[in-house]
């Protein structure tokens, strides 16, 4: 469910009323019934989120300040830090060290990847809505079966990329999957072949709303290819690539499914989710798991924030200028 | 398509103003358009390999058997469907096909109406404190979901949600996860339609909520088909909830089925059998994809352009 939700956030101002039916109309018409109405409609939503999103949060910081037994069900005793003392001379400092590695990586190659295939597909007049379809498919593959395609293209024996690999000189007889750094690769290559597509429609979007007539005053000034790129579709591109950029990273900090099904967090590809799900599922440990949970609730909020105080103001800013 | 057409459409921006002047001029300035048409196939060849050869690799997979599976081939020297055929007697799997079934579908039903109310409250209506609950809704997107997972594990447990047979403990926490994504959608699309045709059904003497079912909302259907797409796939891809809230087949979705199909027996992997699971709950997908990619594209790009 990571890949599309968050861009939904993309908004830059997000309560902004609609500018239209505040002035004749007036306050008084519609004042205390419209508030009624408004209450009626959005509290099914409120309460849900209420619910399953606000109390869960809650009642995990609660959970993570706990023991409970492994043995005896309903057995728990206030536990104050400890779980996070557990946590952090345990796996967190590792989880979190591949986690960043993992989220550096492969949003980067994302980025760059996506912003070819996108300045690809936008030449490509005729190909283009075939293109669009083609590209569509590996976000649209469910991201357990991407997992089992790229354990099985790496399995040896079975799979084709070690012998192919291993002819240009790059990995020899290594099992992939079975070695630190190696591991990460793979883990790597198959999140950037989800997900640098859906970026390359993102920044096609992006390059569609740049107007023609820009870069026709460019090329009548004598531009380069290479200066209409750098002067106009980058900084014209800018807002798409932030949001894009931010949204992506906030997926790849809490990536779960990819790591679960290829490696099982084995060999240097424990992520902070993961590590998280298996003290709570498999190890017992609803206390640790859950100190794990809101570290990395943590993790992401901060990034996030950081992501707001440094580049927020620039989308808001850029964004203005482009209306 | 050829190569001389795709050396036309990269000056086709050109095209709009004067035609052949602004492009004669351009192509004196630029590589010459042989080198620049070659560049623009090649790229556009290798994303198309790059996109769909593991998808490719995982039928020739699925169509393999025995001694062909480790042989490592680009094809199958000898194509069976006799992994379908095992795949579908599995009892597990079917199950598992009911359940994400009977999730997405639920999921999306109760994420259109809960999300089109309180959309077009957002959208439409004045009431204090707006921003901030479009600013609470849209967080929610940003949430790990293994922070909600681990609560939900021990809440759902005590109340007997956990393990739920047809995988009716996933539906709320889907829902909740899916709901900015269709607000947000759901709002821009009910923005977008004049209000005076909401207006003149008021004066007409209809009450705001029959001026929404009746005028809105079928309007809108666009947009509701567009976020009813992009909910029903998350739904249908939803992992950690899969895992963590479920344990037996009675129980368990698609991804979290296919997932155990190689953690039982990890060194015997049944691999022919999985890939061709995977290319039976892969197929609805691409087919959606391949119809409505219009659509889809709309909602995914709706957050990035629109601002």
């Amino acid at each position: 469910m990571t890949s599309i939700a968050p861009i939904a956030a993309a908004t830059p101002e997000p309560g902004r009323p609609s500018p239209s039916g505040t002035g004749a109309r007036g306050r008084s018409k519609f004042g205390r019934s419209e508030r009624r109405l408004a209450a009626m409609m959005l509290s099914p939503a409120m309460l849900l989120i209420a619910l399953v999103a606000a109390y869960p949060i809650a009642y995990a910081v609660w959970l993570s300040l706990n023991e409970y037994s492994v043995r005896v069900p309903g057995l728990q005793r206030f536990a104050g830090a400890d779980n996070y003392q557990a946590a952090f001379s345990g796996g967190f400092w590792g989880a979190l060290g591949n986690t960043l590695l993992f989220t550096v990586v492969s949003v980067s190659l994302e980025v760059v990847i996506g912003l070819g295939m996108a300045l690809a597909m936008h030449s490509a007049f005729r190909g283009r809505g075939m293109l669009r379809a083609v590209v569509l498919v590996p976000w649209a593959t469910i991201t357990a079966v991407t997992a089992i395609t790229w354990r099985s293209i790496f399995e040896p024996g079975l799979g084709f990329a070690p012998q192919l690999l291993d002819k240009v000189g790059i990995g020899g007889d290594v099992v992939w999957l079975g070695e630190r750094g190696y591991a990460m690769s793979v883990l790597i290559l198959a999140d950037v072949w989800k997900t640098a597509p859906f970026m390359a429609l993102l920044l096609l979007a992006g390059l569609q709303v740049i107007p023609s007539d820009v870069y026709e005053a460019a090329k009548v000034d004598g531009a380069t290819p290479w200066q209409r790129f750098r002067r106009i579709t980058i900084p014209l591109l800018m807002p798409a690539l932030l949001v894009a950029l931010i949204f992506r990273t906030l997926d790849a900090l809490r990536i779960f499914d990819l790591p679960a099904v290829l490696t099982d967090g084995t060999n240097g590809t424990q992520v902070l989710s993961l590590l998280a799900y298996q003290e709570l599922t498999q190890n017992r440990l609803i206390g640790l798991g859950a100190a794990l949970s809101v570290l990395t609730f943590a993790v992401v909020m901060l990034v996030s924030f950081l992501y707001i105080r440094f580049v927020g103001g620039n989308i808001n800013t850029l964004t203005e200028e482009e209306r | 398509m050829t190569a001389g057409s795709t050396g036309r459409a990269s000056t086709a921006v050109a095209q709009a103003g004067e035609p052949s002047r602004v492009r004669a001029r351009s192509r004196r300035r630029s590589m010459p358009g042989w080198l620049r048409s070659t560049l623009l196939w090649a790229a556009v060849v290798g994303i198309v390999v790059f996109c769909l050869f593991p998808i490719y690799w995982i039928v020739n997979t699925s169509l393999k058997s025995g001694a062909q599976l480790s042989s490592g081939s680009l094809w199958p020297s000898h194509a069976t469907l006799g992994n379908y055929r095992s795949v579908l007697r599995d009892g597990d799997f079917l199950l598992a096909l009911r359940n994400s079934a009977i999730v997405a579908t639920t999921t999306t039903v109760l994420a259109m109406f809960v999300g089109s109310f309180a959309a077009y409250a957002l959208a439409r209506l004045r009431f204090p404190f707006k921003a901030l609950l479009l600013g609470i809704v849209l967080s929610i997107s940003t949430f790990p979901v293994i922070a909600i997972a681990a609560p939900l594990f021990k809440l759902w447990t005590d109340i007997g949600l956990y393990d739920a047979p047809y995988g009716l403990g996933l539906i709320l926490p889907n829902l909740v996860f899916t709901l900015p994504l269709t607000i947000f959608i759901l709002t821009s699309f009910f923005r977008e339609i004049p209000r005076e045709l909401e207006e003149a059904a008021l004066v007409d003497g209809a009450t705001r909520i029959q001026a929404f079912t009746k005028v809105v909302f079928p309007l809108a259907a666009p947009g509701l088909v567009t976020a009813a797409l992009l909910v029903f796939f998350a739904a249908w891809n939803e992992f950690l909830f899969a895992i963590t809230l479920t344990s037996t087949p009675q129980a368990r979705t698609v991804p979290a089925a296919i997932a155990f199909f190689t953690g039982s027996v990890k060194f015997e992997a049944p691999l022919g059998t999985i890939s061709a699971a995977s290319v039976i709950v892969m197929v609805p997908l691409v087919v959606l994809v391949l119809v409505f990619q219009k659509k889809i594209v709309a909602g995914l790009t709706a957050g990035a352009v629109k601002g």
